[in-house]
């Protein structure tokens, strides 16, 4: 049944309002609403549990929501035009293993429609936007780790879609295939395609999205650029980084008579001003704690995400 | 498909085991013409007389029997072995060397026929395996008729005899007309002119045998046809291999629901529907291909007549394909795992196959389990076959077992469809 194209927000090109989604007693969604225009890259982050997975999933029309709706440039998700106009890179390598590269983005390919010509060249595409030209012809499952992410990728890719969600697509691969990846998430960005980009790396987040959602528990706890974040947690305080050689429950007592947090050998603080470093230290050899190194620098996605929700981002 | 390709180990298991087990068992039960199987018989002619080696004769010209008076030679080159005796006769039955063994006890020329209850007659002695029932009853059988048919003499002896003592006596000339009979008897006895002159036609379809009852034999159903069960077990193994080739590939759906391909599959245009029945159709010409392959090498190798039957064939192939591919397909949308669906399959595939006659003849069952068959795909594809192959009959005949199959298939389809839904949506 064709679908009434929604009126589209300006650039809008997927929205979530008001998505709620329950297994039982568990609400996995509560009440979630988000944009992504095109061209820009938003950020989910959340601990395992938060809801993220039922969310992209809702995204590309899988779930049955049990309140709210999701738009795909305009179109309800799970809509055959919004299924063509979204694409979908899942955790999982969800390819076939003991088919060729070529062979795979066929496939896939077939599944959205294509065939003939426009078939072929969107192979040609995806071989060339994932560096897998020279293994066209090899089995998939003889692959590398980064390989098979990146087919895993252009397999999401094969059919030119304005969205792409993409669910850590960068786990179990090397250094230098994480950052080929980087790069191809970023020649789609800048082509004007909406990505909502999942991560337990803070770093990548950074990197990538221009905006981050932090989502813990079903809800979105915090929206905005990664500097409105910051600004929202710690307004203008900075960060202090202090290293000490002591027993664990001296640098314990040490930083909770501050207000700081230890992690590991670190201890840390959030201070206004530099010159508070010093009466800090001070007290530190007082208290018998040799310092090692310290270091100042601005709060990171890191620091917001713990004071938001009290934990770490890869617990 | 491509997958499929790839794969020598699927290929070999798709194709080359069901000619192999096909193979086997057309060698074993395909023998042309059919009939009863031979059974090895040892003999012990104690007595060596006239009539006891007419017995003997005529039991060796039994084409049912194979008669052994002696062990075989264990090499070429070795000296033939001794004849058997009454004691190592029972050994030799014993050890497994023949279901039974006869012993034509000393005397038995004397007095080889026994008429009624009174008369003490000699008696032979069957030695048998009780694990065999069948052989003895064939042996026996078979005695009696050579007794019949190869000493007639004997026989009218003794039933004048019987009627010298039940008439009150032969008068003088009486007695010498029945002597003068008996001997000319005795002559054409002793000339082999008596004995079962069965007579066979040239088109090998009537056999005429003489006896106390005169029986002509005429072949309504297959009389032109060499091997009968060939095509039986071209049918019954294909079929058989058909449902686990089908369960194995339709398999490939719960692969793909653990590595996460069918829900991003299932996140393209592709709809669930869309999905399985471009599995089914797949499937369908697998089962077809392999049934092919089966056929073609029945014809190739046993002599199956494949190509008069081509539109029989095509049509029940078909249709036989199309409901093993939905029953696969609802095997595997039942199960969770490859694991389960692999012994979920077995199981019922094995049972459906003995029970709907894949691996022995249905008409040889009991009425219930004849009954039970009919529960199962094997049973309406083997039917259908042998309707083809064996009575001949035209593509309209098979209506029956057609429309059973094609509505198998959309039932089981419609059921697996249903269950899929699971993997539909979260």
């Amino acid at each position: 049944m064709a679908s009434t194209p929604q009126t589209i927000g300006a650039g809008k090109a997927l929205e979530v309002h008001g998505l709620v989604k329950r297994f039982g007693a568990l609400t996995a969604v509560d009440n979630v609403s988000l944009t992504v225009r095109a061209g820009e890259c938003l950020g989910l982050l959340g601990p395992n549990g938060a809801g993220k997975s039922t969310l992209i999933r809702a995204m590309v029309g899988r779930v049955i929501q049990d309140a709210g709706r999701v738009l795909v440039m305009g179109q309800a998700a799970g809509s055959t035009d919004a299924r063509m106009a979204l694409g979908w890179v899942p955790q999982e390598l969800s390819i076939y293993p003991r088919i060729t590269c070529r062979e795979n983005l066929g496939s896939f390919g077939r599944y959205y429609g294509l065939k003939g010509q426009p078939l072929k060249k969107a192979i040609a595409w995806c071989l060339n936007w994932a560096a897998l030209e020279e293994k066209q012809g090899d089995v998939a499952k003889t692959l590398s780790g980064g390989m098979k992410r990146r087919l895993n990728m252009a397999a999401g890719m094969i059919h030119r879609p304005r969205v792409v969600l993409f669910d850590e697509p960068t786990v179990g691969v090397d250094p230098q295939s994480r950052n080929r990846i980087f790069e191809m998430i970023e020649a789609l960005r800048d082509a004007g395609t909406a990505i909502v980009y999942t991560t337990h790396y803070m770093e990548e987040a950074e990197r990538l999205c221009d905006r981050i959602a932090i989502i813990d528990h079903g809800r979105i706890i915090a929206e905005g650029t990664k500097d409105a974040l910051v600004e929202c947690s710690f307004g203008k305080r900075s960060q202090v980084l202090a290293r000490f050689d002591g027993t664990p429950d001296q640098i314990a007592a040490w930083a909770t008579r501050h207000g700081g947090r230890v992690s590991g050998e670190t201890a840390e603080f959030t201070i206004e001003q530099a010159a508070e470093i010093a009466p800090l230290l001070d007290d530190a050899a007082k208290a018998g704690l040799n310092l090692i190194d310290v270091s100042l620098r601005r709060p990171n996605l890191e620091s917001v995400f713990l004071h938001l929700t009290g934990r770490e981002l890869r617990d | 498909m491509i997958a499929l390709r790839r794969d020598r180990g699927a290929m070999v298991l798709s194709f080359v085991l069901p000619l192999a087990f096909f193979s086997i068992f057309a060698v074993i039960f395909g023998r042309p013409g059919g009939g009863t199987p031979t059974v090895k018989l040892i003999i012990v002619d104690e007595d060596k007389s006239h009539a006891s080696q007419q017995l003997v004769q005529a039991l060796k010209s039994e084409s049912s029997l194979v008669v052994m008076t002696a062990p075989a030679k264990e090499r070429k080159s070795a000296p033939q072995p001794p004849d058997y005796t009454a004691a190592t006769a029972e050994a030799a039955v014993k050890a497994g060397d023949a279901p039974v063994a006869l012993i034509i006890p000393t005397g038995f020329g004397l007095h080889p026929i026994s008429f009624g209850p009174d008369e003490q007659g000699s008696q032979l002695e069957l030695l048998n395996d009780k694990s065999d029932a069948i052989a003895p009853q064939i042996v026996n059988g078979l005695l009696q008729k050579a007794a019949m048919t190869a000493m007639p003499a004997s026989m009218a002896e003794e039933g004048m005899k019987y009627t010298d003592l039940y008439v009150g006596g032969f008068t003088p000339a009486q007695k010498a007309k029945v002597d003068e009979e008996l001997a000319e008897l005795q002559k054409l006895e002793s000339d082999g002119k008596t004995g079962d002159s069965a007579t066979t036609s040239s088109s090998g379809n009537d056999n005429t045998s003489s006896g106390m009852i005169q029986v002509k034999q005429r072949a309504v159903v297959g009389a032109d046809k060499k091997s009968p069960m060939i095509s039986f077990y071209a049918a019954g193994i294909g079929v058989m291999f058909l449902m686990f080739t089908a369960s194995g590939s339709a398999g490939a759906l719960l692969d793909e629901a653990e590595s996460g391909t069918l829900e991003r599959v299932l996140s393209t245009r592709v709809t669930m529907t869309k999905l399985l029945g471009g599995k089914l159709v797949f499937n369908t010409l697998l089962a077809f291909v392999q049934l092919v392959a089966m056929f073609l090498w029945g014809w190739a190798v046993f002599k199956l007549d494949l190509f008069t039957h081509l539109p029989g064939f095509v049509v029940m192939g078909l249709c036989t394909a199309f409901a093993v591919a939905a029953f696969g397909m609802l095997l595997a949308s039942a199960c969770q795992t490859r694991a389960q669906l692999g012994a979920l399959s077995t199981l019922v595939i094995l049972i459906m196959s003995s029970v709907g006659g894949s691996m022995f003849p249905r008409f040889l069952m009991p009425e219930s389990m004849q009954k039970a068959g009919l529960l199962t795909i094997n049973a309406w594809a083997i039917d259908g076959f042998r309707k083809v192959f064996w009575y001949d009959m035209p593509v309209t005949a098979l209506w029956p077992q057609l429309s059973v199959l094609l509505g198998i298939g959309v039932v089981l389809f419609v059921v697996a469809r249903r269950i899929a839904r699971r993997w539909e949506y979260v």
